[in-house]
Parts: structure tokens; C-alpha cells; sequence
């Protein structure tokens, strides 16, 4: 390993990608991701790789499904107005089961919304990044080590499932700086594509990428398929932290950027006497379900925590099915909520009980 | 104090990122958790832009900083605006040139600094901001010199490095200021 350096979170997520193996990007300019982009096309070039600047975020995602089709490791980075653009496409590659790497580095919204951070993306991250039938895998840093740490990830998860895996990072954690350690990567291990449309010489059959099916019962068996290796991922690949849950009466569930202020809220709460923990949910999809269900039985209460107007706590009051009551907090429209503003609505939980 | 919350605020163009920047890469040198946190967006164009630097024993929550105890205002309008949210016991550092207020608080520390004219008056035209940073490291004392002068190191670009010598210059100049 090597020393810790300061860096920031966007320009982490391009060198981890690069890390991983990554040698094509394909991108459009947006605040607050920018700086991403910027990182790439200066490395590329030096590494024989691409950097491409579309005309757009949709030739962009297109492009990426280009680049995945022929079995490499391939991504594009935008921030919320510019992902929405790329839904499209991330149909077509989740249809085609293509794997590659989306970024999102989230602003205010809905529209053109703002610039600020916000995580008001949840929905169509987890839900419908696009039409159809379909999941990605979607990852919440909440440092920027953790950045470095998930893009690794992400890519393996996308080639031995693949699908499409997406960071949902935010304008706070991509311009923040702080210490990170890159790893030395030595040599990479990657998963054979087989299936890749890839010059071979005719040494195989030829393979077809496609997600265009005429026969509805052909394309309800893909489904199918599809969605049994979703169970497969639901069932081994459930991440999360948990700070200080074991014995607490409530419980804050939070990811990403509100994570980091929630525990800090956590903290304070447990200097004055009320038994708080943090749930962090580091795969949002698969959402970590089953752990949470589990602290239902001990938690009195849970508070979900956003920037938005309640998003995760959908998936928060699916998990906990009933069993104990969950409330929400946030703040939204690129306003970051307090730690003393987490505090009151945990003093305000707590209180309750007494 | 253990945890150090620090606010640098003034226009865009004067260096309070960079001033930022070299207080959390001493912070790191020192192996202690940091955080640097721009403003971005259409402010920073000619308005003011302020970054948030957080300096801790634990691990860092918000790495925004709402209410600092380290306020280094380089002009009046970031001054007029985080005044009121320093923590009462808070350290305001500064650049007497640019903020011609005085801190009327009584539960909070000023010290008055002419940066810019000092920096004028050394021919270092544009390192008010570093010798700013020499001021709060006097006064807060949040690191080690050597780190100081590591971080400066690190901070200041390869291509840039001719430049070294100035900005411990500047950083000296703040250190023995006295206000």
C-alpha cells in the first residue's frame, strides 16, 4: 500500500477506475462531476486508453455499450440531470447484459434542479434507471477512501453478473478532498467474456449482443433469467455498516454524504445519555434488507436520514415490515442537513419513550 | 482543542482553497483525519468562495463546516456573513486590509492581521493567504512546524516549486506578526 494522499472524491473515482482496469471512458461535462472527467483526459491518453467527449450523454452511455459489447472494462460519469438523459441506454445495456460502470454524482433536481449535493436520486438509481424489467447493482460511498475502495467492486459485481453497476456519490463527496491510499494493484484478474463480440479471427461461432426479442415468451424467459442471478446477488452481496447498533433503542438509517452527518449526530446523542446507532446501507442495491430486518427486533425506533424528501426510507420500511415505526428526516433541494439538525429529530424520537 | 472546524472565506481568486489545502495536508502529515471542502458553482466567479477544512483526532462527520471555531475571513462580505456562526470561544483571524470591521463579539478571539499589505510590502503579492495560514498556525497551534512546512511543500506544485522559498517566506511573516 502505498502513502495517504489528499484528493478529491471525483478525481479518486477516475483513478480507482483506471486502477481497475478501466481504459475507456466516455463522458459529458457537468458540475459537480466534472472534475472526473477532467482526471480522465489527462490519464488516458498516457495509458493508451480512450477518453472520449460525446456530443451528448446519450451518445456517451451508447458509446459505453459499444465498449462493453466488445468486453471491456468501460464507463461514463454525469451528475443527475445528465444521468437521467442516459436512462435510455442503460436499459438497452441492462437488456443486452452488458457490465459497465455508471457514476453519479448527484445535484439538486428535479430539471435542471441546482448544483448543490443531494441524494435525490435514490429512487431512480434502485427503482427505474430506465424502462422495463431491470436492476443495477448501485453502490453509496460515504468517504472518499470508500470511492477507491467500491469502484473495484463495482466493476467485478457487473462482469460476474453482467450488469450495469452505478457509484451514487454526490457533489459533496466528489469535491471534497481527503486522505486516501490507492492500492497497488500488481496484476488484475479479470473475468473472461466469452460472450464479448470481439474479433476472433473465425475461430468461434459469432456472438450477438441484443436486447430486442419478438417472441414474447423468449424475452419473459431472458427476464427470468435475469432476475434469478438478481436473487443470486440479493442473496451474497448485502453491504452495510453498523455503528454502534447493537444496544441502541434508535436506530438511524442513512447513506452517502447524510451518513456522515447522522453519525456524527449519533455521536452527540449517545454523549447525552440516548442509546443511538447508524445503520449505513453501502449497497443500496441489492438493498441490505435482511440485517436491518434483524435490528427491527432489538431497535425501539428508526429514523432515515436523506437529502431528499424521502426516498430510502421506502426500502427502510419494506425491511423493517412493519414491526417497529419509521420516521424520516431531510433536507433537499442541495441543502445539507446539520448534525445538530439530526440531533433534534433524535432528542424529539427519544423523548417519545420517556 | 482537539477538533479544529476551520472556515477561509473571501473572494474568489485569493486563495483561500490553497490556504485551505495546506492546513489539511499538514493535519494529514500528522496522520490525523482531514477534510476540505470547497464551495463550487457560479459564487466562486467574482463572488466570494469560502472551503471548510476539518482537522480531528476522530473520524470526520460533516465535513461541512456550519459553525467554525477557526474563522479566517479575507474579505468583508464573507465576514458580515459568518461572524454570527463562529463558536462562542472561536478564533477570528483576520485580514485587517480587506475587513476594515471590527469584532464586536465578546465571546470569541480576534486577531487583526494586514495580510495583503504585508504581503505588498514583502513583494509576495499574492500570498496574503499564506500568510494568513502562518497567522492561524501561531494562534491555534493545530500542527507541528515541520508538518507546516511539509504540507507547503506538498502543496505547492512541481512546476511551481521555484516558489517554495516565498511561500515559507510568507508563512514566517504570519508567524511573527504580532497583532
Amino acid at each position: 500500500m502505498g502513502e495517504k494522499i489528499l484528493m478529491k472524491g471525483n478525481e479518486a473515482l477516475a483513478e480507482a477506475a483506471i486502477l481497475a482496469g478501466c481504459r475507456h471512458f466516455f463522458g459529458y461535462p457537468i458540475t459537480p462531476q466534472t472534475e472526473l472527467a477532467a482526471y480522465m483526459a489527462k490519464r488516458m491518453p498516457k495509458l493508451g486508453g480512450t477518453f472520449l467527449q460525446a456530443e451528448s450523454e446519450v451518445a456517451a452511455i451508447n458509446m459505453v455499450l459499444g465498449a462493453a459489447s466488445a468486453g471491456v472494462r468501460t464507463m461514463t460519469s454525469s451528475s443527475s440531470p445528465g444521468v437521467s438523459l442516459k436512462s435510455e441506454g442503460v436499459s438497452y445495456l441492462a437488456g443486452s447484459d452488458l457490465p459497465c460502470l455508471i457514476i453519479n454524482v448527484q445535484r439538486g433536481g428535479p430539471g435542471l434542479g441546482g448544483i448543490q449535493p443531494s441524494q435525490a436520486d435514490y429512487w431512480q438509481a434502485t427503482k427505474a434507471l430506465g424502462h422495463g424489467d431491470f436492476q443495477i447493482f448501485v453502490f453509496a460511498p460515504s468517504t472518499v477512501q470508500e470511492m477507491v475502495d467500491l469502484v473495484n467492486q463495482a466493476f467485478d459485481l457487473a462482469d460476474e453478473y453482467r450488469m450495469p453497476a452505478m457509484i451514487l456519490a454526490d457533489g459533496m463527496l466528489g469535491q471534497m478532498m481527503e486522505p486516501v491510499e490507492i492500492p497497488e494493484v500488481s496484476e488484475l484478474k479479470l473475468k473472461d467474456k466469452p460472450w464479448a463480440t470481439n474479433g476472433h479471427k473465425n475461430s468461434r461461432e459469432h456472438n450477438i449482443i441484443n436486447s430486442l426479442y419478438m417472441q414474447p415468451e423468449d424475452l419473459e424467459q431472458t427476464i427470468r433469467d435475469r432476475f434469478a442471478r438478481y436473487d443470486d446477488a440479493k442473496a451474497k452481496h448485502q453491504v452495510f455498516e453498523s455503528y454502534l447498533t447493537e444496544d441502541a433503542d434508535i436506530v438511524v438509517v442513512a447513506y452517502g454524504a447524510s451518513s456522515r452527518i447522522s453519525r456524527s449526530a449519533v455521536e452527540q446523542a449517545r454523549e447525552l445519555g440516548i442509546k443511538a446507532g447508524l445503520f449505513r446501507p453501502i449497497t443500496l442495491w441489492p438493498f441490505p434488507n435482511d440485517e436491518l430486518y434483524k435490528l427491527a427486533g432489538s431497535a425501539k425506533k428508526f429514523l432515515a436520514v436523506e437529502m431528499s424528501m424521502g426516498q430510502m426510507v421506502d426500502d427502510v420500511r419494506l425491511a423493517v415490515n412493519g414491526r417497529k415505526p419509521v420516521e424520516f428526516f431531510g433536507r433537499t433541494g442541495g441543502v445539507i442537513p446539520t448534525p445538530a439538525e439530526v440531533l433534534e429529530q433524535i432528542k424529539k424520537l427519544a423523548g417519545g419513550d420517556r | 482543542m482537539a477538533d479544529f472546524n476551520m472556515l477561509f472565506a473571501g473572494f474568489g481568486g485569493q486563495g483561500v482553497l490553497f490556504a485551505g489545502k495546506i492546513v489539511a495536508s499538514a493535519g494529514l502529515i500528522e496522520e490525523k483525519s482531514v477534510s476540505w471542502l470547497p464551495s463550487y458553482g457560479p459564487e466562486m466567479r467574482g463572488g466570494t468562495a469560502n472551503c471548510s477544512v476539518c482537522v480531528s483526532d476522530r473520524p470526520i462527520g460533516s465535513p461541512l463546516v456550519v459553525t467554525p471555531n477557526v474563522f479566517v475571513p479575507m474579505n468583508l462580505p464573507s465576514f458580515d456573513k459568518f461572524i454570527n456562526a463562529v463558536v462562542p470561544g472561536g478564533k477570528v483571524i483576520l485580514d485587517s486590509t480587506l475587513v476594515s470591521s471590527k469584532v464586536e463579539r465578546e465571546d470569541v478571539d480576534a486577531f487583526y492581521i494586514p495580510a495583503t499589505k504585508l504581503a505588498e510590502e514583502a513583494g509576495m503579492k499574492k500570498l496574503a493567504n499564506v500568510i494568513l495560514v502562518g497567522k492561524v498556525f501561531k494562534e491555534t497551534g493545530f500542527c507541528s512546524y515541520e508538518a507546516l512546512e511539509k504540507a507547503l511543500k506538498k502543496s505547492v506544485p512541481a512546476s511551481k516549486a521555484h516558489l517554495f522559498d516565498i511561500n515559507r517566506k510568507a508563512i514566517e511573516i504570519g508567524i511573527n506578526f504580532n497583532s
